[in-house]
């Protein structure tokens, strides 16, 4: 303890001052903040009202009376307001799933098993069902739309993907040719496009005794689309497993879906975990897509929330709010899956030492 | 012939069979619901609506358009300005991501730490935020008349971004014809000479002199003569110059920043990826820094650069479909018009998810090509 603060104080100085570039360097970035920071500091705090009405607020400086205000629209956009405990229970179920999920002492099948319950107990909860208050999905919004369609089209496509990963693989020439055509069509269309098939195809193409509501055809037509991007993580994670295992299932007897199932699948799922969240964390960034077909998600309820007559403009304190809410959950990913990374090739050099 | 058919359908043959003719039916089932619908609100079927007239303007465009015009010259106008802002945002964000990724991973604590924090929060929050974010401040500008000029020539105003622009003065029309005659013509001289394997510094350097001969004689010859024109006030507006529409600067600045962030990160990988050995070893010979990074570790990294940047140059492409949450006419959001105003929505879409497929391969077969080139030689991959 007692040493470690000279030695920061040595790496500051080489770091920062050590050559005479680096100085240089250090004095124009120095020079660059200055321009940067204190404006940015004047209109957050100096010139910023945190209390009253919108008449209040100044214009020059942030209006953080509006966050306060209008925090819980964006959160829960239209959902009505004697009701919010149930969007709020359900990001508190949606949360507590994927934490366990991350954890790796909770790995296993009841966790398995647990995830379709989590999932419909959620959609019951949303609509109200069994209630005499049923809420319809044009009036969900906010984070837990966010939350709950990056889930459900997550867990619900990697199934899908796994076995577009098998086929893609497989010697059956009909189900590889499917395979390949279906991933690559997925791949090369944008999202904005699968999001339009969903709103204008999807409801002309089922029967008419068969009609869902937006937030279900948007789902559909997400996962499927994710289940492409997904299975082609996983085939790479397929083609890391060595020849051999597959061999010597087969001179074990097993037959193919039991190879599959017992051993080529749970060593290349281990795999592939780190980019699957990597994965996952673009996904959720990618939700924000719905606004454009007209979903309340979290982004959008952001901006409707400026759209407010009573709090017109102020887009810049919404924008920053959800900012921070995507920020934190990705930024905690992406720490979460460096974490995953190091830890599996940790165990794997840990396993090699000991042989 | 027929073996080699069955050795590639490989096992299980009918249950393949069934399971393929079960997606058909399920396909056949959703069109001929389709077609029913059409035929209920009286649509009629087909890609004849491209013939007819479109009574919508389009705010900017690359081909004059005016409403009245055909679907088929709206939807190519669209497809065009997807096709500039994402060549420019390519382009743009690969300078800047290579810059970006260098500089952060500049031994200097503070450097590094500000473009560590930058490339994070870009990452780490949603496109379409950024494209809001942009959107607005691009609409906060002030106006023409107030607005501050950067270097005198680049304005910043809330009816868009004004550069300036380089045009031909005097001259017959001709002459750019002519012009892209003789780039093209050095141009390929260059390719040819690459491609039969001849091409060194000396020849390569020759054609490169040649063809600017041949331009500047032909300027010379015509009388006419490159004019920079640069955007002034006059009277409430700015005229003369290049000007960028709001959204369209929004667009390319978003994407820009965003691609940049993310070519950013494969570009410090790679560099990372050449061993500390190479720039030891390269050190050991005499080389300096310029020619180490050039001669030696460029070449490598390349490797582990080249299919990673593809991929997220097709990400680009894919998400300039973004434009239609702030108002860019791009592809997407004419045929999302096209479709809402004639109700031809299959074919409207199936033309959107043809075209960016069109692009997908043509780009993937552009990168694949040159990392052919870059690949290391006798690598199957």
């Amino acid at each position: 303890m007692t040493k470690a603060f000279p030695r920061l104080l040595t790496t500051l100085r080489t770091g920062l001052f050590g050559t005479r570039t680096n100085t240089l360097i250090t004095l124009a970035t120095l020079l660059l903040l200055t321009q940067i920071l204190p404006p940015l500091f004047r209109w957050a705090v100096l010139d910023a009202t945190f209390t009253g009405s919108a008449e209040a607020c100044n214009r020059v400086g942030a209006c953080w009376a509006f966050v306060t205000a209008k925090l819980r629209f964006i959160l829960f956009a239209f959902y009505p307001s004697d009701l919010l405990w149930r969007p709020a229970l359900t990001i508190l179920l949606l949360s507590a799933i994927l934490t366990a999920s991350a954890l790796p002492g909770f790995w296993g099948r009841p966790l398995l098993a647990a995830w379709p319950f989590t999932i419909l107990a959620c959609w019951l909860l949303m609509q109200g069902a069994f209630t005499t208050t049923p809420i319809a999905s044009n009036q969900w919004g906010g984070l837990p739309v966010t939350l709950f369609v990056w889930t459900v089209c997550f867990a619900a496509a990697t199934p899908i993907a796994v076995l577009l990963a098998l086929a893609r693989r497989s010697t059956l020439g009909g189900l590889r040719t499917f395979s390949v055509l279906y991933i690559e069509l997925m791949r090369g269309t944008p999202m904005v496009g699968i999001l339009y098939v969903a709103m204008l195809i999807l409801p002309m193409a089922l029967p008419d005794a068969l009609s869902l509501d937006k937030m279900l055809r948007a789902i559909i037509m997400i996962t499927l689309f994710w289940a492409a991007y997904i299975a082609e993580v996983i085939r790479a994670g397929l083609q890391a497993i060595p020849s051999g295992q597959n061999e010597a299932a087969t001179a074990l007897g097993l037959g193919y879906w039991r190879t599959q199932r017992l051993v080529i699948l749970p060593q290349a799922l281990r795999i592939v975990i780190p980019g699957m969240v990597n994965l996952a964390i673009g996904f959720l960034l990618a939700t924000s897509l719905l606004a454009v077909i007209g979903i309340f998600d979290l982004l959008n309820a952001a901006r409707a929330s400026a759209n407010d007559p009573q709090w017109l403009g102020f887009y810049n304190e919404a924008y920053l709010v959800v900012a921070v809410v995507y920020f934190g959950i990705c930024f905690g990913a992406s720490r979460y899956s460096r974490w995953l990374e190091r830890r599996f090739s940790g165990g794997a050099a840990a396993a090699a030492r000991k042989e | 012939m027929l073996y080699r058919l069955r050795a590639w359908w490989g096992g299980w043959p009918l249950g393949q069979l069934a399971f393929l003719l079960a997606l058909a039916l399920v396909g056949g089932l959703f069109v001929s619901n389709v077609l029913g619908t059409m035929a209920r609100i009286g649509i009629l079927p087909g890609f004849g609506f491209l013939g007819s007239s479109a009574n919508f303007e389009i705010g900017e465009s690359a081909i004059a358009f005016r409403a009245g015009d055909t679907y088929f010259k709206a939807i190519l106008a669209g497809l065009l300005n997807t096709l500039k802002v994402s060549l420019l945002g390519c382009v743009l964000a690969t300078v800047l991501g290579v810059v970006i990724g260098v500089a952060g991973l500049s031994r200097n604590l503070l450097l590094s730490g500000l473009i560590r924090w930058f490339i994070e929060i870009t990452r780490n929050t949603p496109l379409l935020l950024q494209l809001f974010f942009w959107m607005a401040i691009a609409k906060a500008l002030p106006a023409p008349r107030q607005a501050p000029a950067l270097f005198d020539t680049v304005f910043l105003t809330n009816r868009g971004v004004y550069i300036p622009s380089i045009a031909l003065e005097g001259g017959p029309f001709g002459l750019l014809a002519a012009l892209a005659l003789a780039g093209a013509l050095g141009a390929a001289l260059v390719l040819t000479l690459r491609l039969s394997g001849r091409l060194t510094r000396r020849n390569g350097t020759a054609a490169v002199v040649l063809s600017a001969a041949a331009i500047l004689s032909l300027l010379a010859l015509s009388g006419a003569r490159p004019v920079v024109q640069a955007p002034a006030l006059a009277g409430f507006n700015i005229r003369g110059g290049l000007n960028l529409s709001p959204e369209f600067a929004a667009l390319l600045t978003g994407l820009v920043v965003k691609f940049s962030a993310l070519i950013a990160e494969i570009v410090r990988a790679g560099i990372q990826s050449v061993g500390a050995g190479q720039w030891e070893a390269a050190r050991a010979l005499g080389l300096h820094d310029g020619q180490i990074i050039r001669l030696v570790v460029l070449p490598q990294a390349l490797r582990v650069i080249t299919p990673l940047t593809t991929s997220s140059y097709l990400d680009l492409t894919k998400d300039s479909s973004l434009a239609v949450a702030i108002g860019f006419p791009d592809l997407v959001s004419i045929i999302n018009t096209t479709a809402n105003t004639t109700g031809q929505s299959m074919e409207a879409l199936i033309i959107l998810i043809g075209s960016f497929l069109a692009i997908n391969l043509a780009l993937s077969a552009l990168m694949n090509a040159y990392n052919n080139r870059v690949a290391l030689r006798g690598s199957t991959r």
